[in-house]
């Protein structure tokens, strides 16, 4: 990937990983190491730690649960569940399904977000906003049009096609950001050099985006792992699926939860790999030089493909799933408008995503940060922690809450802020990706100058890294508005009762196959989502 | 950068804020909240009547029967639910086993048969639903009168059905209890050699057999009817066909309710009306005009064109006996249906 000769990059050295940092103990700073650290090795401020740690805190509570009901029969009940044939079987399914799905998304996610901020792509603007929009469209409606218009889709490639259309934003929105952020000089200086667009963008652009990249992909193979809509659509039976199954088969929880420990357990294996993945190099600028708008790449013979490319992928995961839906709207006889309704579910639906967007970036900050920051046990502790939950289906996590609600929190129980506690809960990777992707581009070495200058580690936090880590941020809190937006299993066990949101109107008015009737309501999902999408697309410095 | 971030954060923070007054529904607090398996679409009138019979508010969580019977589970004690609306009788019977029912007055239990409530008495059937063959009239003039023929070669590639759908799956339980998992398992191979075509609801097969892309399928009664009344019988090219001599693809199943046990005194005596209500004549003319299901209660008119139950021959079998959905499951991954 970073070739050691490539003549514009700067590198820091950072700790190997290996070589867990002593918490606590102060170290002396060595003059020769490059971007003279001061005392990051010494471990994160407890001002960044202590809220990182009630972040994991909440995080984690589900695998208590799943530990407390995986257990009530014993171990050896819980391992002939894992272990048996048909969970072996499933898992391989999933994986197969995660990887396919991953390695689609990036090649969607960074080739649009390169063309969109990089290069002279005609409304380049428009098209940023464009591909943002499949995010909004819930996987249940892309499966459905997909399914409606080619039944033989059913199976591996419909679910694989249709996660693929569902969740490449989650890796151009943060590559997107990250190259926004980036300093364009060094592409300026490989094409200055001689090297074409496509070159310059391997060689230096693509090293660059590789953190925001890689946290992207994680993201996306959480998703996949988890994923029930779209599967259960596609009649693909994956590991999630068994969950769901045993659930409704069995009304029992005891090996939906053990096999929903195995899920936690892939987990931590995925942000392990993915950890290790981000390598040893850091990208950032060493001076002092900000985001600019940049001459953008020319892109000569390439531009009919480019445009052939972008459009196509937002005809298929956006322009297709609409028309089905005008479709419904125009042909169903069972198309009830209720304006009032409608729009009251949406204000309830912005209201409920935005405070759970909002807590979720809150708490997602300090884990960002340290993720980025930081090597040793307990950053990476904080991490695993923070994403732990994120592959276990959203019934299970909804169900934990409850188990935890009626039992300490009684008062919060089925009100609205157990429900947006429950949303910064599912969706903490989400901010957390994007936070660490952003403070991992602001250079360290400027922390470095303002603690050297007198700021406290926290007037660093304000005055520094957040400022700098800021278009990141947001893009994550956009990010995690639109998923809110979507959640349905936990929304339907937590919201107070009698509150509907867009989806869980949606939920209803495809139960009874009144899809005419549920047509507004994904018009409307659709629509708020564009919101964030387009000020997101606007973000440019 | 900063500032422009704080601030939208702050405006996020603001617009929580103002939640509450957009979910106000009512000041009034609830005498009764019902944990709803069944949609909102098809009792949401009903539970209007309901208020206005019980004179207090009603709150109703709508959400997945299998869903709710876990949550209920995980509540225990301290459940704020004092009536569990079910849209099958095996969440209620998982519910029963854990013994979080309350037990029925006998005079609840006793509006309906015996055959459409709990043999411990803890649950009711509230109405009724047969599964039947819908048939395409120009691909299949004759439709079958049992699912057996269904493994016939003239039937390759032209079934339709739902493999993932509960009362399919029930269907396939009550086949296992009433001829056994040796004949079961045959029949369901049986059906996977003639490729059927697997839909995602009754609704997407029936809309199938409509089109003539498939000649039959199996699924519940009242589709159909819904539909015919939507878009008008003679609009409808499916016809509906009632399998007769107790063959188990003709089984009759019921939606039903229970009381909760955890809830307080007063919601308890709510609940206990209310189940009573959703017995009473006026919401049984309710389930059959609305939902096109069977009243169960004596004295009930099903609704126009729906054949009377007592016309139909179903397979006699003890509704409790269909909470081995696990093993069924197990048979139709076996089958490689699901």
């Amino acid at each position: 990937m970073s070739s050691p000769d490539s003549p514009v990059r700067t590198r820091h050295d950072t700790r190997p990983a290996s070589a867990p940092a002593p918490a606590g103990r102060k170290r002396a700073v060595d003059p020769k190491r490059a971007g003279g650290r001061v005392d990051r090795a010494a471990g994160p401020s407890w001002l960044v730690v202590v809220p990182a740690c009630v972040a994991a805190a909440l995080a984690v509570l589900p695998l208590g649960y799943l530990a407390v009901r995986a257990l009530e029969r014993g171990p050896a009940f819980a391992w002939n569940v894992i272990s048996g044939d048909r969970s072996v079987q499933l898992l391989l399914r999933s994986l197969g399904l995660s990887a396919t799905v991953v390695a689609a998304c990036l090649l969607l996610g960074i080739s649009l977000a390169w063309l969109t901020t990089r290069t002279a792509l005609p409304c380049a603007r428009a098209w940023s906003v464009l591909v943002t929009l499949p995010l909004a469209v819930p996987s249940y409606v892309t499966a459905f049009a997909w399914l409606s218009a080619a039944p033989s889709l059913a199976g591996f490639a419909g679910s694989a096609l249709a996660l693929t259309l569902a969740s490449f934003p989650y890796v151009y929105l943060p590559v997107a950001a990250a190259l926004r952020g980036t300093d364009p000089g060094h592409e300026e200086v490989a094409r200055s050099l001689g090297h074409g667009p496509l070159r310059t963008f391997l060689r230096v652009t693509l090293p660059q985006v590789r953190p925001a990249a890689a946290g992207g992909g994680l993201l996306v193979a959480l998703y996949v792992l988890s994923d029930f809509g779209a599967v259960s659509l596609m009649r693909y039976d994956t590991f999630t699926r068994g969950i769901y199954t045993s659930y409704r088969a069995s009304f029992d929880r005891t090996p939906a939860a053990a096999l929903s420990a195995v899920l936690v357990l892939m987990t931590v294996a995925l942000v392990t790999a993915e950890t290790r993945s981000r390598g040893r190099a850091g990208y950032s600028r060493t001076g002092g030089g900000t985001a600019r708008r940049t001459a953008p790449a020319a892109l000569g013979r390439l531009r009919l493909p480019a445009l052939a490319w972008c459009g196509t992928v937002v005809a298929t995961a956006v322009g297709f799933p609409l028309a089905t839906l005008g479709y419904w709207l125009a042909v169903g006889s069972s198309a009830t408008w209720e304006p009032a309704t409608l729009a009251t579910t949406a204000l309830t639906t912005l209201a409920v995503a935005a405070a759970g967007a909002a807590l979720t970036t809150v708490l997602a900050l300090p884990v960002g940060v340290i993720a980025a920051r930081h090597r040793g046990r307990l950053a990476h502790l904080l991490e695993q922690a923070a994403y732990a939950g994120h592959a276990v289906p959203g019934i299970t996590v909804a169900l934990a809450l409850v188990f935890f609600a009626v039992r300490y929190v009684r008062p919060l129980y089925q009100e609205t802020p157990l429900l947006i506690c429950a949303y910064a809960v599912l969706f903490l990777p989400v901010a957390v990706a994007a936070t660490r992707a952003a403070v991992i581009q602001a250079p360290p070495v400027l922390d470095d100058v303002a603690r050297s200058l007198g700021r406290t580690p926290f007037g660093v936090l304000r005055e520094v890294t957040v400022p700098l880590a800021a278009p990141g941020v947001a893009a994550g809190a956009a990010l995690t508005f639109v998923v809110c937006m979507k959640e349905l299993p936990a929304t339907l066990l937590l919201r107070p009762t009698g509150m509907d949101t867009l989806a869980t109107r949606l939920w209803t008015e495809t139960g009874t196959g009144s899809f005419a009737a549920a047509a507004p309501y994904a018009a409307g999902l659709i629509l708020l989502a564009a919101v964030p999408s387009y000020v997101l697309g606007r973000h440019r410095t | 950068m900063r500032r422009p971030l704080a601030r939208s954060l702050t405006a996020l923070a603001a617009a929580a804020l103002t939640l509450p007054a957009l979910t106000s529904c009512s000041d009034e607090p609830a005498g009764l909240v019902i944990y709803s398996g069944r949609n909102e679409n098809l009792v949401g009138p009903l539970i209007e009547k309901l208020e206005k019979h019980l004179g207090t508010n009603v709150d109703v969580r709508y959400g997945d029967s299998a869903e709710l019977s876990a949550q209920l589970l995980e509540e225990g004690d301290r459940t704020e639910a004092g009536l569990f609306l079910s849209q099958d009788a095996g969440a209620l019977g998982a519910l029963s086993k854990e013994g979080r029912l309350a037990q029925l007055p006998p005079k609840t239990l006793d509006r309906v048969a015996p055959t459409y409530r709990s043999a411990a008495g803890d649950w009711v059937g509230v109405s009724g639903r047969v599964r039947v063959v819908a048939y395409n009239p120009d691909k299949a003039p004759t439709p079958p009168d049992s699912v057996h023929d269904l493994v016939k070669p003239e039937w390759k590639g032209k079934i339709g059905f739902a493999p993932t759908n509960a009362s399919f799956q029930a269907f396939v339980t009550g086949m296992r209890v009433l001829e056994g998992d040796e004949a079961a398992r045959a029949w369901l191979k049986g059906l996977k050699a003639n490729k059927p075509k697997a839909y995602e609801n009754n609704l997407n097969v029936l809309d199938a057999v409509d089109s003539g892309e498939v000649s039959l399928g199996l699924l519940n009664h009242y589709y159909w009817y819904e539909q015919a009344a939507e878009k008008g019988a003679d609009k409808l090219k499916a016809k509906v066909h009632y399998l007769p001599k107790g063959d188990p693809g003709g089984l009759v199943n019921v939606a039903g309710v229970g009381l909760v046990k955890g809830a307080d005194k007063q919601q308890s005596a709510y609940a206990q009306k209310a189940a009573d209500f959703l017995l009473s004549t006026e919401s049984q003319r309710y389930f059959a005009a609305e939902t096109k299901e069977y009243p169960l209660a004596a004295g009930v008119e099903q609704a126009d064109g729906v054949p009377p139950l007592e016309s139909l021959q179903p397979p006699k079998i003890d509704l409790g006996r269909l909470d081995s959905l696990k093993e069924t499951l197990a048979m139709l991954q076996e089958a490689g249906l699901v």
